[in-house]
Parts: C-alpha cells; structure tokens; sequence
C-alpha cells in the first residue's frame, strides 16, 4: 500500500511533523487477551453502584424502553452511517430524521422541528439565542422554577454574546405555589427583552399557567419559549396551542435510556416564519428529478459550514441516533401509550405523595398542582437521603443543592415504572431513618 | 446592457438617484454568478445603512453572499415582491427586481462609486 501512494516508509508519512515534537515512546501496557480485557472492563462496571428502588427526576426520567428500539437503533445501517450530506447515498437516514421532526411537531403542536439537538439545556439556551436573532433584543428574562441545570447552560451560552439573563423568581415561599407568577414575570419584562423561558412541568413538578405566561411576554413583543416534558404533552396542552414561539425539551423520556447522564437528545420546534433562525440542522421533503418524494438537508445556509460566524449558530449537527430512538419509542408506544405511560406516572406520584403523608413523615412543600414529580418537606432530609442511598435507594433530588432556600425537601418523581411495592418500601425506609 | 443612468460599486451593487432618494439593488452580473436566487434578507426599514457596510443577505442554490450598500442613508422602502418572488433579481435586477429605497446621507458618495463604462470594464475580465 505505500508504494501504492509513492512512499518508501511509514515514517514517509509524518514528514511534516517536525522532529522536535513527534512522540517517541508511547506509555501503553502490554496486550491483553480477549478474556483479560472483558475481565477488567467487568471489573470497572461493577464499581457502577445501581439502586434498588430509585425516585430520581429532576431532568431525567426512568421509563420502560421498548425493546423495538434497541432493534431499530442496533441495525448496522443506522448506527454506523454518517452525517446525510449526500441525499442520493442517504435517503434512509434522512426519512428517519424528517419522520423524527414530523412527530416532534404532532407533539408539540408547532409547525417545524429540527433534527435534533445534544440535550434539552442546549436546545434550551439555542432558544434564547434565537429570540434574540429574531427581536434583535440582548435581554432574557428565565423563570428560576426552570431546571437549573439548564439555567446554568443558558447562563453560559449567553455570556459569549453579552447577553443578559434576568431570572424571574417563582413563588417559592413555604406553602407558596411552587409557580411562576404571570403578574411577576409582567412586571420585570419589558421591550428590551427578547424572551421568557419557563419550563411545563416546572423543576418542581408544578403545572405552570403558560397561556398567561406567553401573554405577558407577547405584551412586550417578546417572544415565549416553552421548555417542556415530552411524555407530559400526552396529557397537558401542547405548547402550540398556548402560544408559545419557540419550544425546547429534552428528549430522554422517550425511549433513551437514563445511562449516568448521557448520552440524551434536545428537541426544538417553533413556527415556519422563524425557520430561518433556527439553529441546527433540518431535514426537508423534495422530489427528485423524476418526480419521486425525496429528502434532503435543507436551509444550510443558515449553518456554520456555509455561513461561517455568520452562522444562526455553531451547531451543525444532531444526535441522529438518539433523535431515532425517540422516534422509534413514539411510533412503538403511540398516542394511547404515551397517553398510558402520562397517566401512570401521574398516578404513581400522587399516590406516592399520599403515603408519604398518610405516614406523617413529610407533606407537599407546594400548593399548585402537580405533574409526575413533587416536592416534599420533610425534616433533616440531607442526612436521611443519605442514608437511604446507602441502602440502595435514591430518595429522589436533594432540593437544597441548588436552591439553598429549600432546605430539607426531596424532589420525588414516579414514573409508570414505579411500583407500589417500592412506594411501601420507601415509605418503610423513610420511617426508619427519622 | 448595463443602464447608463445608473452608478455602480466594486461588490456589484447599483443606485439609481432621483434628487435625494436613491433606489438600489444589485446588478446582472451577481445575480449570475450566484445562480437562481431563492431567497433575500431584506433590511428594516428605518435601518441606517452606511456606504460599502453589510445591510441584508442574498441565498442561491449554491452560496449565501452579503449584500453591500453602494450608499448611506435610512432606508424607507423595502420591495416586498422578493419575499415571494427572490427570483426577481435573477430576471429583472436593474427594475422589478430593486431591493430598497433609500433617502440618501451624502451625494458626494456617488462619486466613490463607478459610472456604467468602468463597472462594465471591471466585470469583463
């Protein structure tokens, strides 16, 4: 093969490295066989400590995955292809993603979606950015009952372009809603703004008044960005029809496993007259020279390989395997099921809301209605989540940690995965460490 | 070919002037080479343009160009016709196909500009 190309040597081929920083030596133990190697990756797996019984949200949620999804993302064709640049090699690709974007905007009731993004907080904080490219404002108004997680990655992608970011505070007193006040978020948003974020369900499981919250940003001109739970769309009004301009969430519910944070998927969808802003790649229908339906990767003039920083945004890509799973899990479970999957959840967490009550070990720190997810004040919750952990169950999200004004309160989450057997475990476990 | 009547910048935009207004566009020239246009970003009107600064965006099947203003000035009018029909400035650039009109800043930068003879000569090589 070198000689194919008209070398003499492997070291041909480094010539332009200059010689003062090539490498050497190369610190690589000794080879293992194969048994060795899965021996030791056996042992580096066994060091994952997995929970019996688990009530862990706060972003992320256990649900049942399919095993039609692993079947569908597992073919060869899927998980080995590569970016569809080339329309004629990659029909295949390019449907599943346009399937993918027509079922995100069924379900957001929005008009266009794109091929996905790395997670809900990128797609969160692409948002924001996209509000202000189409109001031509530099302020962003977010409401603090959003995932602060995704605050954070909001934060940091504005901070590049000098944008502000104001946080509206919920109502977040004891025995408060647990909301976001329309008259509040009213009352700081203003024509400089270029948005209002809020997130249905809220970190706090809490059903938020979207309608008003999209009037009070469009009474200023400011355009409302919906951050919203998939499977929740089951049930709760989809963001298109409460007004929302922009919406963005994160995909992991549906059909991705939790995997440690990781990999998951971000969705956007907003109206067509905005196409033009949106980041990330889109997947359009064509027909070809002879008239057949086709597709394509359309509107890359507005990406980075095309427009350089002129670009809507850095983004040129997608999470195409995920972005499949989602698809896969939404067409495997369909409407019915979704529709399932929502009404277990919320009637798991309602009932494991009540025995928690029932037992008097902690009440509901919220007034507002709530989703699959409830925030529990109950005392010394730092010390007794620990402990539970060490029992092997994960009493849901320590709230302290990112809103210190919370003290002891578990933010729980139920899932249909969550059985009454594990309800009445916990609420033994729980007891035990008062 | 190349209206007379018309001034011309080194980017390959016209001005057409009457008294203080100015209308511009760009010429058969970029339109060619830019291929079948399918889209125009078209600035505010009330936006200030300055002379040889970016004030909208051109998109064709194989590029995205920046357009350039030959002049400075507010723009007050904008052709609304491009938003459904961008392929105006591939048939018709020096007249249907005018992307805004422009109450000019400054006459004296007309003469920064190039008249048809030197345009024509700039493109023919």
């Amino acid at each position: 093969m070198l000689s194919a190309i008209g070398v003499s040597s492997l070291d041909d081929l480094f010539a332009d490295i200059p010689a003062t920083v090539r490498a050497t030596r190369f610190e690589v133990p000794p080879p293992l066989t194969e048994q060795e190697v899965r021996a030791e990756l056996a042992r580096l797996a066994d060091r994952n400590a997995l929970p019996r019984i688990s009530f862990l949200g706060a972003g992320a949620y256990r649900h049942l995955v399919p095993s039609v999804v692993g079947e569908v993302i597992g073919r060869s064709e899927f998980s080995t292809s590569y970016t569809p640049y080339q329309p004629e090699v990659s029909q295949g690709t390019l449907q599943s993603i346009y399937e993918f974007q027509s079922l995100i905007c069924e379900l957001t009731g929005m008009e266009v979606a794109t091929a996905s993004h790395y997670d809900g907080a990128t797609a969160t904080a692409e948002a924001a950015l996209m509000a202000c490219r189409l109001t031509r404002r530099d302020r962003i108004a977010i409401s603090s009952a959003v995932n602060p997680q995704v605050r954070r990655v909001v934060e940091t992608y504005c901070s590049g372009p000098g944008i502000e970011v104001v946080v509206v505070p919920a109502d977040l007193a004891a025995g408060g809603s647990g909301l976001t006040g329309p008259d509040v978020a009213g009352g700081i948003l203003d024509a400089g703004f270029a948005c209002l974020v809020a997130q249905q369900p809220n970190f706090f499981g809490g059903i938020e008044p979207m309608r008003e919250l999209a009037e009070a940003a469009h009474a200023v001109g400011a355009q409302f960005v919906a951050v919203v739970e998939p499977t929740s769309l089951a049930l709760l009004q989809a963001p298109g029809e409460y007004g929302a301009d922009i919406v963005a969430a994160e995909g992991q519910p549906l059909g991705i496993p939790l995997s440690y944070g990781g990999p998951y998927v971000g969705l956007m969808a907003a109206r067509m007259e905005s196409v033009r802003q949106m980041p990330g790649r889109l997947v359009g229908a064509t027909s070809d020279a002879k008239g057949r339906r086709g597709y394509v990767l359309t509107l890359q003039a507005r990406e980075q390989h095309i427009r350089r920083e002129k670009a809507a945004s850095n983004i040129c890509t997608n999470q195409a395997l995920c972005a499949l799973a989602a698809a896969t899990y939404l067409t495997a479970v369909g409407p019915a099921g979704l529709r399932e999957v929502a009404e277990l959840s919320v009637t798991q967490a309602r009932h494991l809301a009540a025995a928690i009550e029932a037992a008097g070990l902690g009440e509901r720190r919220f007034s507002a209605a709530y989703f699959a997810e409830v925030a529990i004040q109950l005392p010394d919750a730092a010390r007794r989540h620990a402990e539970l952990a060490r029992q092997g169950i994960v009493g849901g999200y320590l709230i302290e940690r990112d809103y210190p004004e919370l003290r002891d309160t578990l933010l729980l989450a139920a899932t249909e995965l969550t059985r009454d057997e594990e309800i009445d475990a916990f609420v033994a476990a729980l007891r035990a460490t008062r | 070919m190349l209206p007379d009547d018309l001034r011309y910048s080194r980017e390959h935009e016209w001005v057409r002037v009457d008294g203080l207004q100015a209308t511009i566009g760009i010429t058969g020239f970029a339109a060619d080479e830019l291929g079948d246009i399918v889209f125009v970003e078209l600035p505010e009107v009330g936006s200030r343009l300055t002379q040889f600064a970016t004030f909208g965006v051109v998109e064709s099947v194989k590029a995205v160009s920046d357009l350039y203003s030959p002049i400075s000035g507010v723009v007050s009018e904008v052709n609304q016709a491009l938003r459904e029909s961008p392929e105006l400035l591939n048939s018709d650039p020096f007249a249907a196909g005018w992307i805004a009109r422009v109450a000019m800043a400054d006459v004296a930068e007309l003469d920064a500009l190039l008249d048809s003879r030197s345009y024509a000569e700039l493109t023919a090589g």
